[in-house]
């Protein structure tokens, strides 16, 4: 009796630890849905780090890309920002991020949309070790689109974030 | 008499008008407009007036979509003054007014206008006017004739000599694009590029008193706020604060700018003293707040907020920062106007997937769609409330859009290159 009492006690125990140690941080602390600027952050590990040779660098991605109405990283551009961040912890220069979202809806609150996102990967980018006083962050919301019309793949191409 | 020529000569090879950018197309009228007859002004003689004033009146009155002028080949005579008019001929065309006038020089260096508004049911001159402007504004010389006209048939003041404010982006190729902010008379005349840039120009509006504007430009590689002195084209930066700096909006008595700046963490509404550039933080919300808009009182702020999940319109009293919700009907509702009797609003609100421009009334909580078209944004309203100017796409490109408030009129103005957005309609200038 004992004995399952203790166990039942340390498995409560773990699950709540487990439970805190995957809740989501509400970064940017807006903490709600439909405009989705709820981001969640994993440490990159440093097998990762390792794994890109100088080869690689020249072939980076430097366009992240989201979807609609989100500012949250996919898992596709995590890992293209990983390779990112690899690179960058080698060199001190500035990183400056451009922010920007598809044409649909008003212009300033799309520069809003813009900027989120460009938080979005320089909040990443921090906490895997790129130091926040070298991020700049800038929005062009719908203003500087890289493809033209009113399809969802020339939205999905102009939803993004570009390192420079 | 040589001198006459010589200065109407003088006139006509410097009024050569530039290459507008915006041509008007009138879609849809009114179902019932007022027949109208503008008789082609008469002229004392040996002086020559580049402009054919009538016909500028005319295509005001056109626009307004309450009025059906009639063409000048219908018409059995040119008389220009009362004295010379069959009423029986024009009540035979179908015309319920006839408009008849004169120009001439009775100051050097000015022309005037002496017209009569002729009222062919009743037979009688209701309106006598003369106006005079310096001989290079012909065509502000037209527009105040419409005014008067307007108003006396309508009752509503004329809006004909204000002026608008647009942004044009003309891709040059490379991924490059020239943006420019133009300024134009309220037909598309007389354009003049106030500002130009390879950087991105932004939100366009005019201070109360028609003589300084505000805008957004990216020339420093960032957002920044920017105001411009329409008499001496002096412009000074106004805001760079870190992060965003956008969505500037004078006061109603001027002496402040409301603006968005994201630097305490989220964006928010800012209100800044002009004299003493002392700033006031009026939203404090960690989501998004953006593109502010006075109620005339100069004591709310409607603005657009995501707070609540999808963008929504929302207001905001500036000294007790307390803040209501405005609007409950739609997933999206932005970038408010306020009508100028404060009773009124128009945004951008999305239905079914498509944005559209839509009026509403703060009293009754009614919110009605008056635009057809699709990807509407930015509304400005006519200081008259009678009409608003929207950006919207036709054929691939960006261009203009006129509707009144009733949503019984429509015309659309294209630009001859480029996409042209973010129209902002001036203040009374007169």
């Amino acid at each position: 009796m004992k004995y399952q009492a203790k166990n039942m006690f340390l498995g409560v125990a773990f699950f709540s630890a487990f439970l805190a140690g995957c809740a989501s941080t509400d970064t940017d602390g807006s903490g709600q849905e439909g405009a989705d600027s709820v981001s969640t952050y994993t440490e990159s590990t440093d097998s990762m780090n390792d794994s890109y040779n100088t080869d690689d660098m020249a072939n980076l991605e430097t366009v992240f890309y989201f979807e609609f109405d989100q500012a949250t990283l996919t898992v596709k551009a995590r890992q293209a920002l990983d390779a990112q961040i690899a690179r960058l912890k080698k060199t001190t220069g500035p990183v400056r991020l451009e922010g920007h979202a598809d044409e649909r809806g008003t212009r300033e609150y799309n520069i809003a949309l813009g900027e989120r996102r460009a938080i979005s990967v320089a909040d990443y980018m921090a906490i895997n070790g790129i130091p926040r006083y070298r991020i700049e962050t800038v929005s062009y919301g719908e203003e500087r689109p890289v493809a033209f019309g009113q399809s969802e793949s020339t939205y999905s191409q102009n939803r993004r974030v570009e390192l420079k | 008499m040589l001198i006459r020529i010589i200065t109407a000569l003088i006139f006509l090879s410097v009024s050569s008008l530039s290459m507008a950018e915006l041509t008007i197309q009138v879609n849809k009228g009114k179902d019932d407009p007022v027949p109208i007859a503008i008789v082609p002004f008469g002229w004392q003689s040996g002086l020559t007036v580049a402009e054919d004033i009538a016909s500028i009146v005319e295509s005001d009155l056109h626009r307004s979509g309450q009025f059906a002028p009639l063409s000048r080949s219908d018409m059995l005579g040119r008389p220009r003054n009362a004295t010379e008019v069959y009423y029986r001929d024009w009540k035979s065309l179908g015309v319920d007014y006839v408009v008849v006038g004169t120009l001439s020089q009775e100051v050097t260096g000015t022309i005037t206008a002496n017209y009569e508004l002729l009222d062919v049911n009743t037979q009688r001159v209701i309106l006598t006017g003369k106006e005079s402007v310096s001989i290079d504004k012909p065509r502000y010389l037209a527009h105040s004739v419409s005014d008067k006209i307007y108003e006396k048939l309508t009752n509503i003041r004329g809006a004909f000599r204000t002026q608008l404010l647009y942004v044009s982006a003309v891709r040059e190729g490379g991924n490059r694009t020239r943006f420019r902010l133009l300024k134009s008379d309220i037909d598309g005349a007389n354009e003049s590029v106030l500002f130009d840039s390879r950087e991105p120009i932004m939100a366009p509006t005019w201070s109360p008193d028609g003589q300084k504007i505000a805008y957004v430009s990216f020339e420093s590689t960032r957002p920044a706020i920017y105001i411009q002195d329409l008499r001496t084209n002096a412009r000074t930066q106004l805001t760079s604060f870190r992060g965003l700096n956008g969505a500037p909006a004078f006061s109603p008595d001027g002496a402040k700018m409301a603006m968005v700046l994201s630097k305490d963490g989220s964006p928010d509404i800012y209100v800044m003293d002009l004299a003493s550039g002392d700033l006031q933080r009026v939203t404090n919300h960690f989501a998004i707040d953006t593109e502010p808009a006075w109620m005339p009182d100069g004591k709310s702020i409607v603005f657009t907020s995501d707070r609540g999940g999808k963008p929504q319109i929302y207001k905001v009293n500036v000294s007790s920062g307390s803040v209501e919700r405005v609007t409950f009907e739609g997933d999206y509702n932005a970038r408010a106007r306020v009508l100028a009797d404060g009773l009124g609003l128009v945004m951008v609100h999305r239905d079914s997937g498509n944005f559209h421009i839509a009026v509403m009334d703060l009293k009754r909580n009614r919110v009605e769609i008056l635009t057809t078209t699709n990807l509407d944004e930015s509304p400005s309203v006519a200081p008259n409330a009678s009409m608003l100017l929207y950006a919207t796409q036709y054929d691939g490109k960006g261009v203009l859009a006129a509707v009144s408030i009733d949503g019984g009129v429509r015309y659309r103005l294209p630009s001859r290159f480029g996409d042209v957005r973010e129209p902002a309609w001036s203040p009374f200038l007169q």
